[in-house]
C-alpha cells in the first residue's frame, strides 16, 4: 500500500520541478524558456519573511551560543570562558534531572494523540450531532492562557480542598498534595499538559480525517470490513501525515515546558527542584540566580536536543507515515 | 531648616532649590547629583512600580507634587512584582532605567554596585533629604560601601497574628508581646492536638520561599545570623542558624504546623485568614489582606516571641531611588525628595496602603485597623528590628534557600546537614561577588 500511495505524490512533485520530457510534450501554456528554476523571483518574495526570520530567530540563536561561551555580568558585559559552562553543566545534577522531567512529561502529553484520534473519529461519525460544539468544547482549553488554566486546576489538586482529593476521599483514598509533592507533582504538570494539548490534536486530526475520500470505506463495507477493521486499515493510515504533523509539535512543545510548570506549581514549592523542566532549569539561572552565560549554555543543549528529536522523527516517518 | 522641610512646606523646598541652584554657580549643573529643579521646571519623568494596592495612594503622591512643580510630568509604570526585577534588570542593560524607581533589600547593592544609581549623599547634604528621620535599619539596608542610595519609602517588620476565638475554643491563654519560644510551641502544640479534629493548627508561616516571615526571625532570635555583617560569608553553618531552622522542623513534625506541602499548596496567609490556623507568623503587609479577612473581629497582633539568645525581626522597606543614567535627574531628584517627604508618606499612610518610613507618620496606618493592635509592627522596629539579610547578588542565595531548605523543614533531611549544604554553596555564590 505504501508504496502504490507514494506515486502519485511522487508524480505530483515532478511537475513542479519542470522536468525535461513534460515540458517538451505538455505545451498547453508555453511561457518562454525555463531553466528548470524561476530565477530569483521566489527569492524576492521570500525575503520579507527571511528578514524576520533571521532578525528574530536564526541571529539570536547565534548570540546565544556566543553567550554561552561567555561569564555574563549582572549588567552586561561579556568575558569569554570558552567551554567552561558546558563543562559545569555537565556536572550538574539538575541537569539530568531536567532531561528525565522533560521527557516524562513529552511521553505523557503524547499519550493525548491516540486519545485525541479517538475522540476525533467519534466526532467524524456520520450522524453525529452537536460536534461544533463538542470541537469548541475540546478546543477551549488549548486557546486559553497557561496562567488560567494552572489556576483553576491549582484549586483542584489542592492537597487539603482541593476536589480531586475530596472525591478520592468518598472511595477511601487520602490523595496526596499534587502539585507539591515530589512525583505526584510531575504526574499532575503532565496531566494539564495533556488535557489541554488534547484540543489542537482533535482539530487537526478532525482535518485529517475529513480528506479521507468516503468512497474507501465504502469500498471497504462491500469486502465485508468491520467498523475496527476500517478503523484500522483504512483511517488510521490515511491520517499518519496529520498524526505525524501532531507528534512534531507535541514533542516541541513539551520540551518547551514552562509556564504550565511555573504557574502551576509556583517558585517557592518544595518540589520544584525534583520536577523541573528544561527550560524551568534556564529560567532559574538566567533570571532567578542572575547567571545568563550558563543559561545560555541550557539554551543551546535545548535547541540541540530538539533539534536531534525532530531531525530522528523526520527521519522515522519513512518507517510508519502514509502519504495519500 | 529641618524643620520647614519636616512640614513640608513647599516654600522651604523651593528656596532649598533655589539657593542650591544658585550655589551651583547655574550653567549646565544639571550633572551636579545634588542638584534639584526649580519648581517651574519642564521635564517628563517615569516612576516605576510593583504594587498596584499602592497605585492610588502614588497617584495622590504625584497629584501633590503637582502643586509645586506643576509643569514635571510623572507617568507610573507599574509592572507586577514577578516581572518587575526581570524587566529592571533589562532596563539596567541597555541603560534604559526609569528615571525614579522602587528598590528592595534583595537588589539595591546589585544596582548600586553596578553604578546604576544615583547616590542621594547630595540630596542629604543639601538638606533635602534627612536620614535621621527614616529607622536607621533602613538606611543601611540602602547603603552601600558606606553611600546611600536610596530613600526609605516604608517598612515591614514581622510579628504573631493570632486568632482570639481559636485560643479559646482551645482554652488557650492568648499569646503576650512577652513570650518566648516554648510559651510559643506550647500554645502551638495544644491548639492542634485540641482542635486537629476540625482541621485547625496551630501556626503557620511562609517557610517555603523567603524566611522573611519565619526563619530570618528565628535565626536572630537564637543569636545566630542569616549572612555575616560584611555580607561576606554565609551563618547557616552555626549551631544558633540552626536552632533557629529547627523551630520549624519542630513545629511540623509535632503537627502543630500543617507540612511544607500543605503550605505550599494553600498559602500560610490563606490558612489564618480563612480560620484554619490559630496563629500567623507575618509582617505588617497582611494587614491590607486581614482586614478582609471575615474572621478579622478575631485577629490580633503581638511581638514576635523572644527566642533563647534574643527578641528580634527582620525589618525590610521599599527605597526610592533614581537611575544614575536618569536625562532629567533634577525633576527626579524633586520628586524623590518629595517621596521622601513627610506629606508625601503620611498620605501612603493615610489611604492605608503602606506603613511609611518616616518617624512619626505611621499612626495613620495604625489607625486604619485598631482592632488589630498594629503598633506592634511600628514598636518592634524600634526596639528589636535587624536589618534584612543581603548581599551583592541576593537572588543568587534565596534561590538556594529556597531549594534546600523545604527538605529540612519536613524531616526529610536533618536540618543541620541541609544548613551546612546551603552554607556551603552560599559561601560559594558570596565568592563570586
Amino acid at each position: 500500500m505504501t508504496s502504490v500511495d507514494r506515486s502519485p505524490r511522487a508524480g505530483v512533485v515532478a511537475p513542479a520541478r519542470g522536468s525535461a520530457p513534460r515540458t517538451a510534450t505538455g505545451g498547453a501554456a508555453p511561457r518562454g524558456p525555463r531553466h528548470g528554476y524561476d530565477g530569483w523571483w521566489p527569492v524576492l518574495f521570500v525575503l520579507p519573511t527571511m528578514f524576520g526570520v533571521v532578525l528574530f530567530y536564526l541571529w539570536p540563536i547565534v548570540q546565544t551560543g556566543y553567550f554561552s561561551l561567555t561569564e555574563w555580568g549582572a549588567f552586561g558585559g561579556q568575558t569569554w570562558v570558552g567551554l567552561e559552562n558546558y563543562q559545569r553543566l555537565a556536572r550538574d545534577p539538575d541537569l539530568g534531572t531536567a532531561v528525565v522531567n522533560t521527557l516524562v512529561y513529552t511521553a505523557i502529553v503524547l499519550l493525548g494523540i491516540p486519545i485525541a484520534m479517538f475522540v476525533a473519529s467519534l466526532l467524524h461519525r456520520p450522524g453525529m450531532r452537536f460536534t461544533a460544539f463538542y470541537r469548541v468544547l475540546y478546543f477551549m482549553p488549548y486557546v486559553a492562557m497557561p496562567t488560567a488554566v494552572a489556576m483553576v486546576w491549582r484549586l483542584i489538586f489542592n492537597g487539603d480542598f482541593g476536589i480531586l482529593n475530596q472525591a478520592l476521599g468518598v472511595v477511601g483514598i487520602d490523595g496526596p498534595s499534587w502539585t507539591s509533592t515530589p512525583g505526584f507533582a510531575l504526574v499532575a504538570v503532565s496531566v494539564v499538559g495533556l488535557w489541554t494539548s488534547l484540543g489542537f490534536a482533535i482539530i487537526i486530526l478532525s482535518a485529517g480525517l475529513r480528506t479521507i475520500p468516503p468512497e474507501l470505506y465504502e469500498a471497504a463495507s462491500l469486502d465485508g470490513a468491520s467498523a475496527w477493521r476500517q478503523f484500522r486499515s483504512v483511517t488510521v493510515p490515511l491520517l499518519t501525515p496529520s498524526v505525524f504533523f501532531v507528534t512534531v509539535i507535541t514533542v516541541i512543545n513539551g520540551f518547551q515546558l514552562f509556564d504550565l510548570l511555573y504557574a502551576l506549581m509556583g517558585q517557592a514549592n518544595p518540589a520544584m527542584q525534583q520536577t523541573q523542566s528544561l527550560v524551568y532549569l534556564f529560567y532559574n539561572e538566567a533570571f532567578l540566580r542572575n547567571d545568563k552565560g550558563f543559561a545560555a549554555a541550557i539554551a543551546m543543549v535545548i535547541l540541540l536536543i530538539v533539534g536531534a528529536v525532530t531531525l530522528l522523527q523526520f527521519r522515522m516517518q519513512r518507517r510508519w507515515v502514509t502519504y495519500a | 531648616m529641618k524643620h520647614l522641610l519636616r512640614s513640608a512646606s513647599l516654600a522651604g523646598v523651593a528656596a532649598v532649590a533655589l539657593t542650591l541652584s544658585a550655589c551651583g554657580g547655574g550653567g549646565d549643573a544639571a550633572e551636579d547629583s545634588a542638584e534639584v529643579a526649580p519648581t517651574d521646571a519642564q521635564a517628563e519623568i517615569t516612576y516605576a512600580i510593583w504594587d498596584e494596592n499602592q497605585k492610588p495612594a502614588i497617584d495622590q503622591n504625584i497629584k501633590d507634587f503637582n502643586e509645586t512643580y506643576p509643569n514635571i510630568k510623572v507617568t507610573v509604570d507599574l509592572t507586577p512584582f514577578q516581572q518587575y526585577f526581570t524587566k529592571l534588570q533589562t532596563q539596567g542593560e541597555s541603560r534604559t532605567l526609569p528615571d525614579v524607581f522602587w528598590m528592595n533589600g534583595p537588589n539595591v547593592q546589585l544596582y548600586a554596585a553596578n553604578d546604576l544609581l544615583e547616590p542621594v549623599t547630595g540630596l542629604v547634604d543639601a538638606g533635602e533629604i534627612d536620614p535621621s528621620k527614616y529607622p536607621d535599619a533602613l538606611n543601611q539596608l540602602y547603603s552601600f560601601e558606606d553611600t546611600q542610595y536610596g530613600v526609605p519609602k516604608d517598612f515591614d517588620t514581622v510579628a504573631l497574628w493570632y486568632n482570639k476565638a481559636l485560643f479559646e475554643k482551645a482554652g488557650v491563654d492568648l499569646p503576650t508581646d512577652d513570650w518566648t519560644w516554648d510559651e510559643f510551641q506550647d500554645a502551638a502544640g495544644a491548639i492542634s492536638d485540641e482542635l486537629s479534629d476540625q482541621g485547625v493548627y496551630g501556626v503557620v508561616s511562609e517557610i517555603n520561599g523567603l524566611g522573611q516571615s519565619s526563619y530570618y526571625n528565628t535565626i536572630l532570635q537564637a543569636g545566630g545570623e542569616v549572612i555575616s555583617e560584611d555580607g561576606t560569608t554565609s551563618g547557616y553553618d552555626s549551631p544558633e542558624a540552626v536552632e533557629g531552622l529547627q523551630l520549624w522542623a519542630d513545629l511540623i513534625a509535632d503537627g502543630a504546623s500543617p507540612t511544607v506541602q500543605q503550605l505550599s499548596d494553600t498559602k500560610p496567609n490563606v490558612w489564618f485568614g480563612s480560620g484554619k490556623a490559630a496563629m500567623l507568623w507575618s509582617g505588617n503587609w497582611s494587614v491590607a489582606e486581614m482586614k478582609d479577612s471575615p474572621n478579622k473581629d478575631d485577629f490580633g497582633t503581638v511581638r514576635l516571641p523572644a527566642g533563647p539568645e534574643q527578641r528580634a525581626t527582620v525589618i525590610h522597606g521599599i527605597g526610592n531611588v533614581v537611575a544614575a543614567d536618569s536625562e532629567n535627574k533634577a525633576a527626579a531628584n524633586a520628586f524623590l525628595a518629595y517621596l521622601g517627604s513627610e506629606e508625601a508618606q503620611r498620605t501612603q499612610a493615610e489611604m492605608g496602603v503602606a506603613n511609611p518610613a518616616y518617624t512619626g507618620t505611621q499612626q495613620a496606618f495604625v489607625d486604619s485597623v485598631p482592632s488589630f493592635g498594629i503598633d506592634v509592627f511600628v514598636d518592634s522596629a524600634e526596639d528589636m528590628a535587624f536589618p534584612y539579610p543581603i548581599s551583592q547578588n541576593t537572588a543568587a542565595w534565596n534561590a538556594l534557600e529556597t531549594e534546600l531548605l523545604p527538605h529540612a523543614f519536613s524531616g526529610e533531611r536533618p536540618v543541620e546537614e541541609v544548613a551546612q549544604e546551603l552554607a556551603d554553596a552560599m559561601n560559594e555564590e558570596l565568592a563570586k561577588e
